[in-house]
């Protein structure tokens, strides 16, 4: 393996053969789910919908406890830029608002709304399709697409309406549908291109209109040429105008990274703490594609979307269509998994999902995945980590190009500065060193340790600087108010008695001689 | 010929020496700004100095100890340490977990003492009204318990924010034992 992906960067840097990203791994895949048919999971008796999802700020709630909702009404608002709102995944009754727990490796809460369902599933009157969008202001489209909540649905949960931001001096020529689903086990945005080829391309359409961009392609990884036939078929029904070009691409994990990709399409790196938009570039899941298809032309905000939901301890693995804030222990007992004993969950695929501590979390925007394994496949290898044998494997196989097994030395003896010249933060925590490491080295554990070491100095850092800032400001303040006081005093003295004072300064004078 | 040479040379390089000083002069003491500049600012007093500005000149010249800032905890000391180029020294108070201060409002008078002893100025109210903490200004100094005559200030565990959560480090012997080495150099 190693032989050949030096032979490829060797001839990449070269300049020979076709662009391509560096490095990248070939676990096993698991795609069990990817030849059934996807279900919609049927209502649960409570939806938990934490009032954040996304990157970003908190939002506020906007309905009241006691209060009926319509799906699709708008259940907490969002005050700052980066965020999204959060509207009800069904109608119903809010029964309360309390802290509880939701799929993030700490385990801790966030304030959620429990909603019970009515049963009638109404959608909220003011719901309104957008149906010329095509003779619409792209930014009018672009804010319907911030109110319906819609995040980036490929796990990262980035607010969409951020990345249609149009910018002049970097204007988008091409927009990149996501298809690669890299990860193993997962396979939701196979079955969205299977089963809503249609809504797909149009949601394409309407991204294109909204970046005004002339191009598109829709990158899929060569595993699925079913989904490439299905959206080729599709777009040569629709005899579309604008240039979109279905790209099959070699299966390799992490192809489907949005950085990755746009290297192995365009060619172009993108480089560190830039944005896609930068090269000209807009790269969408094909989930969140989906989703700005129903927020448009159907004026659904997002309130469900496709979970895989698999792992060897799932009797009946499937793709559901979930409600957001269903419980996990509902999903899972809709595949015929019920008893959690020695059965561990992880949320997102086995590269880079987080293991969640319990099965009464809800589901949320960025679920792509819920899977549940035996301990014992899981088993922990990481528990014996060996000495680093230098072999450099994982060095070959970093898709950025970073050194991982110095970054570990350094996260591991809390050398954070050093750890940040060698970039630590522009690892995207892949996992294909921990992943080829012979010594069993959990490498990406150690530089989420760091990263988190490093934002909390620098949350510090900020904090000791704004209270050195107000403690000078009140410093200076006291003085003036004390020299105010001090002139105020002498003025008052010299206007009451100018005698007196004549007859001191003598007395001084005296003293003084 | 030789001392003349000499000589003139070292006239020179006084005189450019002599310019650079007046063109490259530094106000106040570097060693004190860095100094302060890995002090929490938390202003807090508990070094038996008015401030961190005043503790760091004392440590810059060597007046103090490096081991007195108690919220600054074994790092800062680390740091000022490496700084200065003295051996670490053990913080003698145990590191404490982050507090902030709460008012009970429905006590408080609004006698304003607090406000006037809070270093950081995060403590809002005017007289005769209830005052209240600012949680995000507020560093845990305690400097506004005692002169509070109606005792309504508590010191409150600073919530912990899952935002603010980060990973610890993974539990593997390896990475245990690089930490244990790592700490006992430290406290040598």
């Amino acid at each position: 393996m190693s032989d050949s992906s030096l032979f490829q960067s060797l001839m990449h840097s070269l300049g020979l053969g076709h662009s391509d990203f560096n490095g990248g791994i070939h676990p096993p895949m698991h795609k069990i789910t990817a030849a059934q048919a996807s279900e919609v999971s049927p209502m649960p008796p409570v939806l938990i919908v934490p009032l954040k999802q996304h990157i970003g700020e908190a939002c506020i709630p906007l309905v009241q406890i006691g209060d009926h909702v319509y799906r699709g009404q708008k259940i907490a608002r969002a005050d700052a830029y980066v965020t999204a709102s959060i509207h009800a995944p069904t109608s119903g009754k809010v029964v309360k608002i309390e802290d509880h727990r939701i799929p993030h490796p700490s385990g801790m809460g966030l304030p959620c709304m429990f909603i019970e369902p009515d049963g009638h599933d109404t959608i909220d009157p003011a719901c309104l399709p957008i149906v010329n969008w095509r003779e619409n202001d792209p930014d009018l489209l672009r804010e319907r697409i911030r109110q319906s909540g819609i995040v980036g649905l490929g796990g990262a949960a980035f607010p969409t309406f951020i990345k249609l931001l149009r910018d002049r001096h970097h204007p988008v020529h091409t927009v990149i549908l996501n298809g690669i689903e890299c990860e193993p086990y997962l396979t939701n945005d196979h079955r969205l291109m299977l089963e809503n080829t249609r809504q797909v391309i149009e949601g394409m359409q309407i991204l294109m209109h909204v970046v005004q961009a002339q191009k598109a392609i829709i990158a899929i990884e060569d595993n699925k040429p079913d989904a490439a036939e299905a959206i080729n078929a599709c777009l040569s029904k629709q005899r579309l105008d604008l240039t979109v070009e279905v790209r099959l691409m070699p299966t390799r994990y992490p192809q489907g990274s949005e950085k990755q990709l746009i290297e192995s399409l365009t060619g172009k790196q993108i480089p560190a703490g830039k944005l896609p938009l930068h090269v000209g570039v807009l790269c969408q899941n094909i989930g969140t594609t989906k989703a700005v298809y129903d927020a448009i032309a159907e004026g659904i905000p997002l309130t469900e979307r496709m979970v895989t939901v698999s792992g060897d301890a799932v009797p009946k693995p499937k793709n559901l269509r979930v409600r957001i804030g269903t419980p996990m222990r509902f999903v899972f007992a809709q595949c015929g998994l019920e008893d959690f004993d020695d059965i561990q969950i992880l949320h997102g695929g086995p590269m880079m999902g987080e293991k969640l501590r319990s099965a009464d979390i809800p589901i949320v925007k960025s679920s792509t995945g819920i899977l549940a394994m035996h301990t014992a496949t899981m088993q922990s290898v990481h528990k014996h980590e060996d000495p680093c044998i230098r072999c450099g494997h994982c060095s070959i196989v970093c898709p950025i190009h970073l050194v991982p097994n110095l970054l570990a030395d350094h996260c591991r003896n809390n050398q954070f500065d050093k750890a940040e010249d060698y970039h630590l933060f522009d690892c995207i925590e892949c996992g294909c060193c921990s992943y080829v490491c012979p010594s069993n080295i959990p490498l990406v554990h150690y530089f989420r340790y760091g990263k988190g070491q490093l934002a909390q100095l620098t949350r510090e850092r900020r904090f000791a600087d704004e209270s050195k800032a107000r403690s000078e400001q009140r410093e200076r303040r006291i003085e003036r108010e004390n020299a105010d006081k001090a002139a105020r005093r002498q003025r008052v003295r010299a206007e009451t008695k100018p005698v007196l004072d004549g007859k001191n300064s003598t007395e001084n004078d005296g003293d003084a001689s | 010929m030789a001392i003349l040479s000499l000589g003139g040379f070292a006239l020179v390089a006084g005189i450019i020496l002599a310019i650079a000083t007046r063109a490259f002069h530094i106000e106040g003491d570097p060693i004190a700004d860095k100094i302060e500049d890995m002090l929490p600012q938390t202003q807090c007093g508990q070094c038996g100095y008015p401030g961190c500005r005043p503790y760091a000149e004392a440590v810059a010249s060597e007046v103090a100890e490096i081991n007195n800032c108690v919220p600054g905890g074994e790092r800062t000391m680390i740091a000022i340490a490496d700084l200065m180029g003295v051996e670490p020294k053990a913080i003698e108070a145990e590191e404490a977990i982050p507090m902030i201060a709460f008012v009970r409002e429905d006590e408080c008078i609004g006698c304003t003492l607090c406000i006037k002893a809070c270093p950081v100025d995060a403590i809002v109210g005017a007289p005769k009204q209830y005052h209240t903490i600012i949680t995000d200004h507020c560093t845990g100094c305690t400097l506004c318990i005692d002169p509070c005559p109606v005792d309504c200030i508590d010191m409150l565990q600073k919530p912990e924010l899952i935002e603010h959560w980060s990973w610890p480090l993974p539990d593997t012997q390896r990475s245990r034992i690089g930490h244990q080495r790592r700490e006992s150099h430290q406290h040598v």
